[in-house]
């Protein structure tokens, strides 16, 4: 009869262990997971860099000297699946929807903090799941896109094992796109309305929609897939009457959604932190909002123009072809309203900015290319050229990795109190910039000249332009020395923050830095102009 | 004796303490179903492509006796109102007889089930036989899974909603409510199904 009952006594935060350990917890806390998010992605960033590092290595020289032809397949393999479901997903979505969108919204936590919890935890194990997949016998050698017959006809103890961990990793997305979609329409403060929301909000709406309409038709596919792979039967394979192609339409459904999936929250993102750092309202937020759900529709109904060699009928490449190039009309119109937002603002160059104007110009790059890859005529002559791969790391390096950096020098004091090093900052943005264009935008040239992807070998004339590429990979894999020392050293004695050092005007920076438990003391503020940077003096004019 | 009285005490404080904003478990709950439809519609969609344009090897099987299908259809829909009884009797506060149409409705997926077992192991084609029997046994076995789930947490909530200590009342109906969507998603699915695997 003396059982204690003290832990109940107050309410679960007095549970949740404290300091460090929170981190290793289950922790329902919303920012402790966002962070949990973020570091448990770079350091599968870490691994995926250095097998990229290896891939780079390898392609050096023409020959395959530095591994074998298959362990090249399952490096690159490895590399595109962590890449994409370990670190751009998890961090561009879930580590800062998790830490932002409950201030934005004016709440406590996230709308469900379990399912939240649920859903990271579900991510180390199967990050682990995938990366020991590599050192099982017969290792995913099929690429992040496992097509079949390929993924059915190499060894199968590695790609079942790949199945599995994307599947969980998938189901982790989905919890997180409904937590994020009731967090963002039903949890709101009251007396804030949806278009008073920061544009950030939007982004992860749009994004969250997609995860739930998309992931679940991957997950369909993949069981199929793992069925054709144990179970002999044929749904992908010809030899036994089946279809590949359906895989590929049934596989792009959720794919090609996934790049918006990985782009459209840095678009929110970059929309944060530029009117802070230029001092000036976000340029047209009308017309973001409705350039983000016309991206949205049109991102469900453009699958189809990853398959153009794939025996796709004339009426549906001229469908999918004319779907695509629209997309370029809302990302053209959020194109112009960073640069509408940048133009004669009060500009401190800092290495939030930098990184944000960086990924201005590499994403323009990458959606150029994009309008040029989604015509048939030039597609069918690049696809699957290096051509492919640079307008991808375009969107995806250039475009979002760049963003998460320029998020983390912008956030860094809210989270830890703590400024990071500028000077240290501007070496990172500097040795990054100058290496991703240097590895990157060669490979347009070797794509337009016909070198294939994903082949360890190739013909000896392209082997300077490829060195060439290999050094701006070394660079980037030093840039993140910089960066690294960085945090090491600002998480410890970095200089104080204060509660705002952007003077920043969006719900996150009204309330103290690092945040309070329960987000603000007392009651949330309403924030009905998230971005009202010089309001008065525009008026006056 | 005064530990659980005080335990339970503290417990109602904290969920009010907790009730600062209205519940919308059930959002999330439409939200995770629309997803879900998703798997069925990629299952749909690639078995309906399969019809369209891959044809079957000579002497395959591929039309099917309506009997026990038709019989399942019923069984589900008929669950799916004796389900909707459960919670108009819980409403009244009448638990036992909510139970009482609870444990129907779970006996009713039950027969579903054992009928479509009867239905596999006197079929004329096995799981690897040829594309249409592979996705067959895929779209029915998936759906499968969901009426054994859904089985399972009807009989869950029947036992939630005992009379004596079930958590189950007619102030809180969300776990009935919860698995009744979640059972008129299932029908609604078999029905499509039905349709276009059996119809069609």
């Amino acid at each position: 009869m003396t059982i204690s009952i003290e832990p109940q006594k107050t309410n679960n935060e007095s549970l949740q262990p404290k300091g460090w350990l929170r981190y290793f917890s289950f922790s329902l806390d919303h920012k402790v997971i966002g962070i949990q998010y973020l570091v448990c992605g770079f350091l599968f960033y870490l691994i995926g860099g250095t097998l990229a590092s290896a891939i780079r290595i390898e392609l050096a020289s023409p020959m395959s000297d530095f591994m074998p032809r298959d362990v090249y397949n399952q490096v690159l393999t490895l590399h595109g699946t962590i890449m994409i479901f370990l670190w751009i997903v998890p961090v561009v979505n879930g580590a800062f929807g998790n830490y932002l969108i409950p201030f934005y919204v004016g709440a406590r936590d996230m709308a469900f903090p379990r399912l939240n919890a649920v859903a990271f935890w579900l991510i180390p194990p199967s990050g682990l799941m995938l990366v020991a997949s590599y050192f099982v016998d017969g290792a995913a050698q099929a690429g992040w896109t496992a097509y079949p017959p390929l993924s059915i006809t190499t060894p199968h103890s590695g790609q079942i094992i790949w199945i599995l961990s994307v599947l969980l990793l998938g189901g982790s997305s989905i919890f997180g796109g409904i937590n994020f979609i009731a967090t963002i329409i039903k949890l709101r403060r009251p007396g804030l309305k949806l278009m008073q929301l920061p544009m950030y909000c939007w982004a992860m709406l749009g994004t969250s929609l997609l995860v739930v309409l998309s992931t679940p038709v991957l997950a369909g596919t993949l069981i199929l897939l793992s069925f054709d792979i144990i179970a002999n039967t044929g749904f992908f394979n010809p030899v036994l009457g089946g279809n590949v192609v359906v895989y590929q339409h049934l596989f792009w459904f959720y794919s090609h959604p996934a790049v918006y999936i990985m782009v459209l929250p840095a678009f929110g993102l970059v929309s944060e932190i530029l009117p802070v750092h230029a001092r000036k309202p976000l340029f047209g937020y009308t017309t973001m909002v409705f350039s983000i759900m016309g991206i949205v529709v049109l991102g469900l109904v453009v699958w189809a123009h990853h398959m153009f060699t794939s025996g796709t009928p004339p009426w549906m490449r001229l469908f999918f072809t004319i779907a695509t190039a629209f997309i370029a009309v809302p990302t053209g119109i959020k194109f112009f309203n960073w640069v509408a937002t940048l133009w004669g603002g009060k500009i401190s160059i800092n290495s939030a900015i930098l990184f944000s104007c960086g990924f201005i110009i590499n994403f323009v790059f990458g959606g150029i290319t994009g309008v040029a890859l989604a015509q048939v005529p030039f597609d069918i002559h690049v696809h699957d050229t290096y051509f492919v791969v640079a307008h991808f790391h375009y969107i995806v390096y250039g475009g979002t990795v760049f963003i998460i950096f320029s998020s983390i020098y912008h956030w860094f004091p809210k989270v830890t109190g703590k400024m990071l090093n500028e000077k240290l900052g501007i070496l990172h943005f500097i040795v990054t910039f100058i290496g991703f264009n240097l590895c990157f935008a060669p490979q347009h040239w070797l794509g337009l000249n016909g070198m294939p992807r994903r082949v360890a070998e190739y013909d000896p004339q392209f082997q300077f332009v490829n060195q060439i590429s290999s050094l701006g990979a070394l660079l980037m894999a030093i840039s993140t020395i910089p960066f690294l020392i960085n945090v090491f050293l600002s998480v410890r004695n970095g200089k104080d923050a204060g509660d705002n050092p952007w003077n920043a005007l969006t719900p996150e920076w009204l309330t103290s830095s690092p945040p309070p438990v329960e987000n603000w003391e007392g009651e949330a503020p309403l924030v009905e102009e998230p971005y009202g940077y010089g309001k008065e003096i525009s008026e006056q004019k | 004796m005064t530990t659980l009285d005080s335990s339970k005490e503290i417990q109602k404080n904290n969920s009010e303490a907790n009730e600062t904003h209205e519940d919308f478990r059930m959002f999330g709950l439409i939200t995770f179903l629309i997803a879900d439809g998703m798997t069925f519609a990629g299952f749909f969609a690639a078995y309906l492509t399969y019809k369209a344009v891959n044809p079957l090897p000579d002497g395959a099987i591929y039309e099917l006796e309506l009997p026990i299908p038709t019989l399942n259809t019923i069984l589900l829909l008929v669950s799916s109102a004796t389900f909707h009884k459960a919670g108009k009797a819980l409403l009244k506060d009448e638990n036992s007889e909510s139970q009482k149409w609870l444990f129907f409705t779970a006996f009713l997926g039950f027969i579903f089930l054992i009928c479509q077992l009867f239905e596999y192991f006197h079929l004329p084609f096995g799981l690897t036989d040829n594309l249409f029997a592979s996705t067959f046994y895929a779209l029915t076995g998936f759906h499968g899974l969901h009426v054994t789930l859904g089985t399972l947490m009807i009989l869950i909530i029947a036992w939630q909603s005992r009379i004596k200590g079930g958590r189950l009342t007619s102030q809180n109906m969300f776990p009935l409510e919860a698995v009744e969507l979640y059972w008129h998603f299932v029908d609604g699915i078999w029905v499509i199904l039905f349709i276009i695997l059996y119809l069609l």
